[in-house]
């Protein structure tokens, strides 16, 4: 059994609205070679079993894991899918090198948005079909309610989600992945065109296009590949109930139980003292505060006041979603948390450019994996 | 430090039928149900939850993993769902071996789901959406059609007839009638019977292929210090693998299964088999079709090239024989709700290694099982060795 893992390559395209000239797999190819340039393997002798994380409605492929070894240097190798986040995309390669089995591992999610022609009713039909999809339901409309009780139990604002935005918006800008960095106010957030009240659509991630690949290697195999790995301390996961009737719809309880199994692997009490940057969930503005809440970093109903006085700020107590979030970097659908995970791991390796904090050596990412679901993940790296 | 041991402590099954009347959810939570009174345990015990089922066209529901999730008893648990097409049934439990081989829990649970009833008017239909996009989609290939090509590349390539063929069908349908979820069971089938039966794609004829059907199964999986508390016959998972071959099927041998040799190996590898044909008492390999148990009996190294057919035709096959094969009745006799079926694969080396199986007992007291499934585009082998 191997009890050290760590992520020893990352590779990724940069992130785009829409890639006419590539396709998936061609994608993926780039994003899987620059991960093992990284990471100084080669995929085809040294990487010994590959995860990609994926949904057919997202591929327009049914059984899309038939399409996902050629890219990745699979062919003929142990390869499977797992059908949730990236976050439980490294989970699942962290639980196979733990097994000993296993010394290094690769780990895949690409998003291709830009090709799905109706990706609002793909998304609705994720939706119970016999409960929920004769009210035609659209996914933005129960972010919407989701936000108002969320706003309404924790006594926070739209000005507080409103801030998400200017802030990771802002913090995109000296992203180069990033597509959608811009310099707004707080007016300009507010008084944009409203999705579903409370909802506004400035407060929605746009989608975007890119793949990213992560290498994971045992204790014995990162010493001898890199001079930088970046350790996995801490990786949790958890459901609440997938059915909307009967869910807590003010708090994140999938992300208040992944973080708890995360910290307890880590051995983290207090999360606001020990993590130095966090990379969360901000698909919807307002999830972001959610999240910060969930994780701990505060209680209920004081992340929208943190954020309004600039406390998650890069400059600030603890950095969030320096990278700009999926508010800046674009909607990665499988791949997010692996975005969120990728900024944390060049933060950790101060490789961040412009961007980078000072003395960072714990990170947290998060994800969630949209509407209608509950499923949450947490992953705590250290250097 | 050396490798946690899992063992499988609990299993349960739905019957396996033609069109449910339950939903996806209501099935799932049947399975899981009773294999957690198996072996009297409750949710509250379960750290994780494996959760596996086949194309979410067949239900037509987005991210199907999370619909059935509180189905499959994931509210406020570790909740994954993991993807190898046809070969996920037996993925599953590798995927709840390493969750537990993991160090990171003790008892998961494992379950496997397929309602394929729900895609009308046929769920064949849904798999027209699994060919690429660019190059096969537009030649609307039939999933028959593609069998249908293997089948016959299979038989011409080592001279092997219908007739050795369809012993297959014959042999798993009769022993399904013994099981009492069996959708196909018949202990009157004769050879003639599957000869005459209507040609669907030339070389594949009705009783050659199995049924479309739904269904679900659950395994509980425990680490060593666990399982020892739950049950004196726990039933350890020795060793696992997986392969998975280029997309490009268009391009393989068809007469011979790679990724299951493959997949084979790397499980004997972890279980120190260095003789399959000898060490393995039991084997379920994967019987969607009647010539793909013969198949994958030689992709498992279980016999030579072309002639796994002399294992039905010599009695090493049967129930009472020196190797049984698909003891169950197979996804021929038993049932194909996909994900389901090759779960209930797991189930069966459980109920047979602790002398359970009832009816369809394998005489001897077998030490040692091997189950194996295979899917995507004839592209994935999964293998799992599992003994006393």
């Amino acid at each position: 059994m191997h009890d050290r893992v760590a992520i020893v390559g990352v590779g990724c395209t940069g992130f785009r609205p829409i890639t006419p000239e590539q396709s998936y797999k061609e994608m993926v190819y780039e994003a899987a070679m620059r991960a093992y340039t990284d990471a100084g393997v080669d995929p085809r002798r040294d990487v010994e079993s590959f995860v990609t994380v994926a949904e057919d409605f997202h591929e327009g492929t049914s059984i899309f894991d038939e399409y996902t070894p050629d890219q990745i240097g699979g062919a003929l190798k142990p390869v499977h899918t797992i059908t949730g986040d990236g976050l439980h995309g490294i989970a699942t390669a962290y639980m196979l090198i733990r097994t000993g089995q296993f010394d290094i591992v690769a780990v895949e999610g690409h998003s291709k948005a830009s090709n799905i022609k109706t990706l609002p009713e793909v998304t609705a039909y994720a939706q119970d079909p016999i409960l929920n999809r004769p009210l035609k339901l659209n996914s933005h409309f129960i972010a919407g309610l989701e936000m108002n009780r969320y706003l309404f139990e924790t006594d926070s604002t739209r000005e507080q989600c409103a801030a998400v935005v200017v802030k990771n918006r802002f913090n995109a800008l000296i992203n180069p992945l990033a597509p959608y960095g811009a310099n707004l106010t707080l007016e300009d957030v507010l008084s944009g065109p409203v999705l579903s009240w409370p909802l506004g659509s400035h407060e929605t991630a746009e989608h975007a296009d890119g793949a990213i690949v992560m290498v994971l290697a045992s204790e014995e195999k990162a010493s001898s590949l890199t001079e930088k790995p970046i350790w996995i301390l801490g990786s949790g996961w958890n459901n609440d109930s997938p059915a909307l009737e009967n869910r807590d719809w003010a708090h994140s309880i999938y992300t208040e139980e992944a973080a708890r199994m995360a910290y307890r692997q880590a051995g983290i009490n207090n999360p606001l003292e020990a993590i130095d940057i966090a990379e969360v969930d901000d698909t919807y503005a307002y999830k972001e505060l959610q999240a910060l809440e969930a994780l701990g970093f505060c209680r209920e109903g004081e992340a929208g006041v943190l954020t309004l006085e600039g406390f998650t700020s890069p400059d600030s107590g603890l950095p969030v979603n320096v990278s700009g979030g999926s508010l800046g970097m674009g909607n990665l659908l499988e791949a997010n948390g692996l975005a969120r995970a990728l900024e944390i791991v060049l933060q950790l390796r101060e490789e961040a450019g412009p961007r980078q904090i000072e003395n960072v050596n714990l990170g947290l990412a998060q994800s969630w994996r949209g509407v209608p679901s509950t499923s949450g993940a947490v992953l705590i790296l250290a250097n | 430090m050396g490798m946690r041991k899992v063992a499988v402590v609990g299993a349960g099954m739905t019957k396996f039928v033609r069109r449910a009347q339950e939903t996806a959810k209501e099935l799932t939570w049947e399975a899981a149900h009773m294999a957690l009174e198996s072996c009297e345990m409750t949710m509250d015990d379960i750290g994780a939850v494996c959760f596996g089922t086949a194309p979410d066209a067949f239900d037509g529901v987005h991210l199907n993993g999370e619909y059935v999730s509180d189905g499959a008893g994931a509210w406020r648990k570790p909740y994954m769902r993991s993807y190898v097409g046809g070969g996920t049934g037996v993925f599953v439990p590798i995927q709840g071996w390493y969750h537990i081989a993991s160090g990171l829990f003790d008892v998961v649970m494992v379950v496997a789901e397929e309602k394929m009833s729900s895609y009308y008017p046929h769920a064949q239909a849904a798999f027209m959406t699994i060919f690429d996009h660019t190059t096969e989609r537009p030649l609307k290939p039939n999933l028959l059609w593609i069998f249908a090509m293997e089948m016959n590349r299979y038989m011409t390539t080592y001279g092997i007839s219908k007739a050795d063929i369809a012993q297959v069908a014959v042999q798993h349908k009769r022993s399904a009638a013994d099981h009492p979820c069996a959708l196909l069971g018949d202990a009157n089938i004769t050879l003639q019977d599957v000869l005459n039966s209507e040609v669907l794609a030339w070389p594949v004829q009705r009783f050659d292929v199995s049924p479309v059907s739904d269904g679900a199964v659950a395994v509980i999986l425990a680490s060593e210090h666990i399982a020892k508390r739950i049950t004196d016959k726990p039933v350890w998972i020795e060793g696992v693998g997986w392969h998975l071959d280029t997309s490009y099927w268009t391009n393989r041998d068809l007469a011979y299964p790679r990724y299951v040799e493959y997949a084979a190996r790397m499980a004997y590898d972890m279980a120190g088999i260095k003789e399959p044909r000898k060490e393995i008492n039991i084997a379920e390999p994967y019987d969607p079709f009647d010539y793909k148990a013969l198949h994958h009996l030689e992709g498992l190294q279980l016999a030579d090239r072309g002639k796994a057919c002399e294992l039905y035709s010599d009695g090493t096959a049967a129930r009472t024989g020196n190797m049984p094969i698909c003891p169950s009745g197979g996804l021929l006799g038993v049932g194909n709700p996909i994900a389901a079926a090759g779960l209930m694969k797991i189930a069966e080396l459980f109920w047979q290694l602790r002398g359970e199986a009832g009816a369809r007992q394998v005489p001897g007291q077998p030490l040692r099982g091997l189950a194996q499934a295979w899917g995507d585009l004839m592209q994935v082998g999964t293998v799992v060795i599992m003994g006393r």
